[in-house]
């Protein structure tokens, strides 16, 4: 006989304690530590920092930890918590110019002011498997150089000074918040690069690689990447002055894009801006990009009807986060609508067999 | 048990004061979408993001909460939310949907009617009633400022014209005191008349989209339809096989391999209540009443 089911609870309750267990994996082998994740899975932590909007490398590295190393989990556990937090403030706007770069490339000019700096990169790694890693992590010391005191000015300047790039027009506007008000389209440049800076890094990706493609072509030269820490300062009140209160990694890049001019705008370069915590180099690029491709409208280009160029279409399924609650989430249980469903086919399939019928 | 690290109902009161001025300005215009800053909460989207914040904000110390989905208290996620309700508000729950003062749904009206003062919270997937007619926002926007419905009617005049009548059988559009087109959420069309003139508040919640909407109390909501075209709210066509009742919203329940099935109330507090009152199904047994 058919029995209700009862029970949710403790069905809840049992698959938690099933999760954690399964998330230790064997007790033979030693246990993750948080600091581990920090140090050694550095790029999955910024990833989650980046998506995550919250710069705290150690909360990253407890998330993955705790999310099994799902990133799109962690991402979330970072976003709820996040919410929770009370704003103090606003802080200053961190100054790129003045970024400790550890890694600095152009590849629009071959040497330039500050130099081109390589930093830890895979670019030049063959991609062979390091079957040595399997049995010792050990590695001898890297070489380093004295700290330079050369300043490392933007590439771009170069080009503003001669008139040759857009200029970019300043504003101690307050940009609006995402997280605080919901988005209404059209929107401005700014929102729309707050919104891709914490899109999720395959969506923005693809966007960004269909506008190599063809699909709002953008001509992009990577004018300069940029990776390093940039001190965070707080102008605060009672003091009347501005304190350091940390300072936080991130990758900038800038694209020049070239720009025959249009209806309304002079032939000049034009520029595609990205910014991302952490060292997050491909999505740096990528956001420049679909950030250049969303600007079609001020620089009075054609729509060509390419997905990167839809504003509506890019910000309203950028965020990995929605993305994947909406999707997963049908397989929640839907059977009253499904008993609708089968009613109206049912009652569909039964008037479709009284008409074939009656024309017998 | 209350968790103290979080404040009363878990969001923050700065939260909840904007999510009260969207649900007020929803009332004041019915069936209007009202954007609002949909926080990430600590439960998917999809979860019922919306539905939750919504309640948070409405929640007071002394209410009582009833949290279904698919009609039923007993479903996980239901037993999920009404969890963390307990947890970060320390509220009194029940299943009993007359002792409820705040009732959180998913895809169902109870059956038995509200009554003033109860309010029903909906958790709402897509709130647009005409997103799948038109996927920009923009453009659905304009077309709900300017009463421009004739999209929808063209849908529902096709829908007769290929399959003989209109093929919607939840989240059927309704139209909210002769003004906004709205989506009443998934529930199946046999709620639809419970919608209209209800004596409770009915808000709706759609986290992941950013919107909140109202139905205030006796307000009019008519289903969309043709002279020649009327709604009809359907449902199988059997009586519950445990309680009898002839007139609920039925699950199909597959219990064997040879295809037999049986039909049960997807309200499982009005089920519950018919048995107890002596009402007996074609496969139902007696009980003991109260149990």
């Amino acid at each position: 006989m058919y029995v209700a089911v009862k029970g949710g609870e403790r069905a809840i309750d049992n698959a938690h304690a099933f999760l954690a267990e399964d998330r230790r994996g064997d007790p033979q082998v030693a246990e993750l530590s948080v600091a581990q994740i920090r140090e050694q899975l550095r790029l999955a932590v910024n990833r989650v920092m980046a998506e995550g909007s919250l710069f705290d490398p150690d909360l990253a590295a407890l998330a993955i930890k705790q999310a099994r190393g799902d990133l799109i989990e962690a991402v979330f556990l970072i976003r709820a918590y996040r919410t929770t937090l009370p704003r103090l403030g606003a802080s200053n706007p961190v100054d790129t110019a003045q970024m400790a770069v550890v890694r600095r490339v152009s590849a629009t000019f071959k040497d330039l002011p500050g130099g081109q700096v390589l930093g830890p990169t895979f670019d030049y790694t063959h991609r062979l498997l390091d079957f040595k890693l399997a049995a010792d992590g050990q590695v001898p010391p890297a070489p380093t150089a004295p700290v330079s005191a050369e300043k490392v000015p933007h590439v771009t300047e170069f080009l503003n000074r001669d008139g040759l790039i857009e200029a970019e027009p300043q504003s101690d506007a307050v940009p609006p918040d995402l997280t605080r008000e919901p988005m209404e389209l059209p929107t401005s440049r700014a929102l729309r690069l707050q919104a891709i800076t914490r899109g999720d890094e395959g969506f923005i990706l693809s966007m960004a690689y269909s506008t190599q493609r063809g699909y709002g072509r953008t001509h992009a030269f990577v004018g300069e990447l940029r990776i390093g820490a940039v001190a965070v300062e707080m102008d605060i009140p009672e003091l009347g002055f501005s304190v350091e209160i940390g300072e936080i990694e991130l990758s900038e890049c800038e694209t020049v894009n070239q720009f025959k001019g249009s209806k309304t705008e002079p032939p000049q370069f034009t520029r595609g801006y990205g910014l991302v915590f952490g060292q997050s180099e491909r999505k740096a690029i990528a956001m420049s990009l679909v950030d250049r491709a969303l600007r079609w409208k001020e620089l009075g280009e054609d729509n060509i009807g390419a997905p990167a160029q839809d504003e509506e279409f890019v910000l309203m399924h950028a965020d990995n986060i929605q993305a994947t609650g909406f999707l997963e989430h049908i397989k929640l249980p839907h059977y009253v609508d499904f008993q609708a469903e089968l009613e109206l086919v049912r009652r569909l399939r039964a008037d479709a067999a009284t008409m074939q019928e009656a024309a017998k | 048990m209350t968790d103290q690290a979080y404040n009363f109902a878990y969001l923050d009161e700065q939260t909840k004061r904007m999510i009260r001025r969207a649900i007020l300005k929803g009332i004041a215009v019915p069936g209007y979408q009202v954007p609002f800053a949909s926080r990430e909460m600590p439960m998917p989207y999809g979860w019922g993001t919306g539905g939750v914040q919504v309640t948070a904000a409405c929640l007071v110390p002394e209410d009582c909460l009833k949290v279904i989905d698919q009609g039923a208290d007993d479903t996980t996620n239901a037993v999920s939310i009404r969890k963390f309700f307990q947890r970060t508000a320390g509220v009194a729950v029940t299943e009993a949907t007359a002792d409820a003062s705040v009732i959180q749904t998913r895809h169902r009206i109870p059956e038995l009617p509200l009554r003033e003062g109860q309010i029903l919270v909906y958790q709402v997937p897509i709130p647009e009633p005409l997103r799948f007619l038109e996927p920009r926002e923009t453009e659905t926007r304009k077309m709900h400022s300017l009463e421009e419905y004739g999209l929808m009617h063209v849908k529902l005049y096709e829908d007769i014209a290929r399959h003989g009548q209109i093929a919607t059988s939840y989240a059927y559009p309704v139209k909210v005191e002769g003004r906004y087109v709205m989506d009443p959420s998934p529930i199946p069309k046999f709620d639809n008349p419970k919608l209209s003139g209800s004596a409770a508040l009915q808000l709706f919640g759609a986290g992941r989209e950013q919107r909140i909407y109202a139905v205030p109390p006796y307000t009019s909501v008519v289903s969309l339809d043709f002279e020649d075209h009327p709604f009809v709210a359907g449902k199988a066509p059997h009586d519950c096989d445990l309680c009898g009742a002839t007139d609920s919203y039925l699950d199909e329940v597959i219990v064997d391999d040879a295809g037999g099935r049986m039909f049960v109330c997807s309200d499982t507090d009005f089920c519950r209540g018919r048995k107890d009152a002596g009402h007996i199904g074609r496969l139902g047994v007696q009980t003991d009443g109260g149990a």
